[in-house]
């Protein structure tokens, strides 16, 4: 036999390797933002509507402000990940713990548990999270718990499958006949095994987060003292015609970090699901 | 039976909602140190009879009549959470397949560990040194090095040995153990019937052993239960059910062995008909359909239990008739 490990499996998938490659590059613009232009985004650093690389200064221009497009665009990486991972790990908590009390118990704790599933996923979701925002008032705070209120439910339904699969195997019913706590069974024993299918899923949600951030801010929903890739294509909008640059670098920022994460999924997918690999 | 009983079982009767009995009315009972198999074919309710005395029975199905007793606790009233102060811990359960038993994603050793500081206060350091003496009594070569490592890493027979392990780990008084040996290799199976016997008498543990095999119950047992569509046909020390059955049931099970006798053009003995399915009311003998030696009242009413001998129980018209066994 072969040893055919989780990581040599990982690098040796080339998807996995430009995902992470391109996430990594995304980390550390977001690392640098602070540290290369201290002042922040919002400051004036040049004449307006200066093109990319006509000033040494200025590599990637300045918008109709004169603000500087690559200061923006460093540390929108920072809001971006931030909503991004914060929105996925609030999402995973709940839609781990709804499924897997609905997974586990089954009865009247999955039919109440699941209709409020239902209920929530038959509000378009992206309608949902403007609602949401426009309610409570932009803030990364509400951002992110909007995000969070509309891809809970994928999760949730996700897991729950897992455990009711996992709650027919053996090795289950050995735990509950030593005289186990559900509680114990299900964090200790079930969940490690329901993993990949979470992880690979995560990585999607990311990606989704980032992209319905970005449409909130594109809407000027973003939060108002920070700035975000949506925010400054949103800004760009009004001059495309005087600059289309203004647009396309947050724009293929945005692209680029969404397909990182379809990458990183789909790397991940292979990886951890062996049945696949030959 | 006797006062002294492990375990006892009082006219059992299992099934569901609507009463159709799946288990009805079964009666035995088990001493400290002694090993009673419950001989059945699929469906005779031998395993279910198990969960119930585990407290897992599935959703649909309920205790119907009849009472369990363990170490004069009556089971059947008995609360989840009082369960769990029982399983595991006075009650321990091996299953059928080892390959699935254990959990995938976990080391041998933090299960056992798992397991031990589940019911006994233990610290890490005293559950992890006692998961390596468990692993050493049930024979794994190593152990200290086999307690890092994955159940696939693992043979069949390696990891049905981890289960007795994990099954024996807090010492109980009972082991349940639902056909160990099917899924394993035979030369395997008997090195796990031996382990079983010296855990046995080690711990004068009392063995509830359910299987269809009756080669492993002439190997292993003291007492047998033969049970049938949920019905007990026949019950007694397993030397003597096995010699002189007195039940056509059982001396059609016997006979349905083969013996290694068997001329080539020979066709091995096989019991006409299929398992009945459960019905609400019972009438007669479960077994009369099949019975070659059906009695005109087999059909019609249920069957005395009788004494062919003096630690004996049979339920059949005929036995009852004094018909040469």
């Amino acid at each position: 036999m072969t040893m055919n490990t989780l990581p040599r499996r990982l690098l040796s998938s080339l998807t996995f390797v430009v995902g992470t490659g391109l996430l990594l590059a995304m980390l550390v613009m977001a690392l640098l933002g602070p540290w290369l232009y201290p002042q922040g985004p919002w400051t004036v650093a040049g004449a307006p509507m200066t093109w990319p690389g006509a000033d040494a200064a200025l590599p990637l221009g300045t918008d109709a402000l004169g603000r500087d497009i690559l200061a923006g665009l460093l540390h929108g990486a920072r809001v971006s990940l931030l909503i991004g991972a914060a929105a996925t790990a609030v999402a995973l908590c709940v839609g781990i713990v709804v499924g897997t009390l609905t997974g586990y118990f089954g009865g009247w704790v999955d039919d109440l548990l699941m209709r409020l599933t239902d209920a929530v996923q038959t509000v378009p979701p992206f309608l949902l999270a403007i609602v949401v925002v426009l309610i409570v008032n932009p803030s990364v705070a509400s951002i992110v718990g909007a995000i969070a209120l509309i891809s809970w439910p994928t999760v949730a339904r996700l897991v729950r499958a897992e455990f009711m699969r996992l709650r027919e195997a053996d090795f289950v019913s050995a735990c509950r006949l030593m005289g186990m706590r559900p509680a114990r069974i299900i964090f200790v024993q079930m969940l490690p095994n329901a993993i990949p299918p979470i992880v690979v899923s995560s990585s999607i949600m990311v990606a989704s987060a980032i992209l319905i951030e970005s449409g909130l801010a594109f809407l000027g929903l973003g939060d108002p003292n920070v700035i975000s890739w949506g925010t400054m294509v949103g800004l760009g909008r009004s001059d495309l015609r005087a600059g289309w640059y203004l647009v396309v670098i947050p724009g293929l920022a945005i692209m680029l970090s969404v397909l990182a994460l379809n990458l990183l999924g789909d790397g991940l997918n292979d990886a951890l699901n062996t049945r696949l690999s030959p | 039976m006797s006062p002294s009983a492990l375990l006892q079982v009082q006219d059992m009767r299992l099934g569901l909602a609507d009463g159709t009995a799946l288990v009805d009315g079964v009666s035995w009972s088990l001493a400290a140190g002694q090993t009673l198999a419950v001989v059945g074919e699929s469906g005779s309710g031998k395993s279910l009879s198990a969960m119930a005395l585990m407290g897992l029975l599935p959703p649909a199905v309920r205790w119907l009549g009849g009472q369990a007793h363990f170490e004069g606790q009556a089971l059947r009233d008995l609360s989840e959470r009082d369960y769990r102060q029982i399983q595991g811990r006075r009650i321990g359960m091996i299953f059928q397949e080892p390959m699935t038993s254990l959990n995938p994603v976990m080391r041998i050793g933090d299960q056992l560990v798992e397991v031990l500081r589940c019911h006994l206060p233990l610290s890490a350091r005293a559950a992890r040194d006692r998961a390596v003496e468990l692993l050493a009594s049930v024979q794994i070569p190593q152990p200290e090095q086999r307690i890092s490592h994955y159940p696939h890493q693992m043979s069949g027979g390696q990891r049905q040995r981890v289960m007795i392990a994990m099954a024996l780990a807090c010492d109980p008084a009972l082991l349940l153990a639902d056909e160990p040996t099917t899924a394993l290799d035979v030369t395997v199976q008997a090195d796990i019937l031996q382990l079983l016997r010296e855990q046995q008498q080690r711990r004068a543990l009392g063995v509830l052993l359910i299987t269809h095999d009756l080669g492993v119950v002439s190997q292993v047992a003291d007492h047998v239960v033969v049970m049938y569509a949920g019905q007990v046909m026949e019950q007694g020390p397993v030397a003597q059910v096995l010699s002189q059955p007195a039940h056509p049931y059982t001396q059609g099970l016997l006979r349905a062995r083969p013996s290694g006798k068997l001329a080539r053009s020979e066709r091995l003995h096989e019991i006409a008909g299929m398992v009945a399915a459960p019905t609400r009311e019972r009438l007669g003998c479960p077994f009369a359909a099949r019975c070659a030696s059906a009695l005109p009242q087999c059909a019609r009413e249920q069957p005395p239990v009788v004494r062919p001998a003096p630690e004996r129980l049979a339920a059949c018209w005929l036995v009852s008739q004094g018909a040469a066994p």
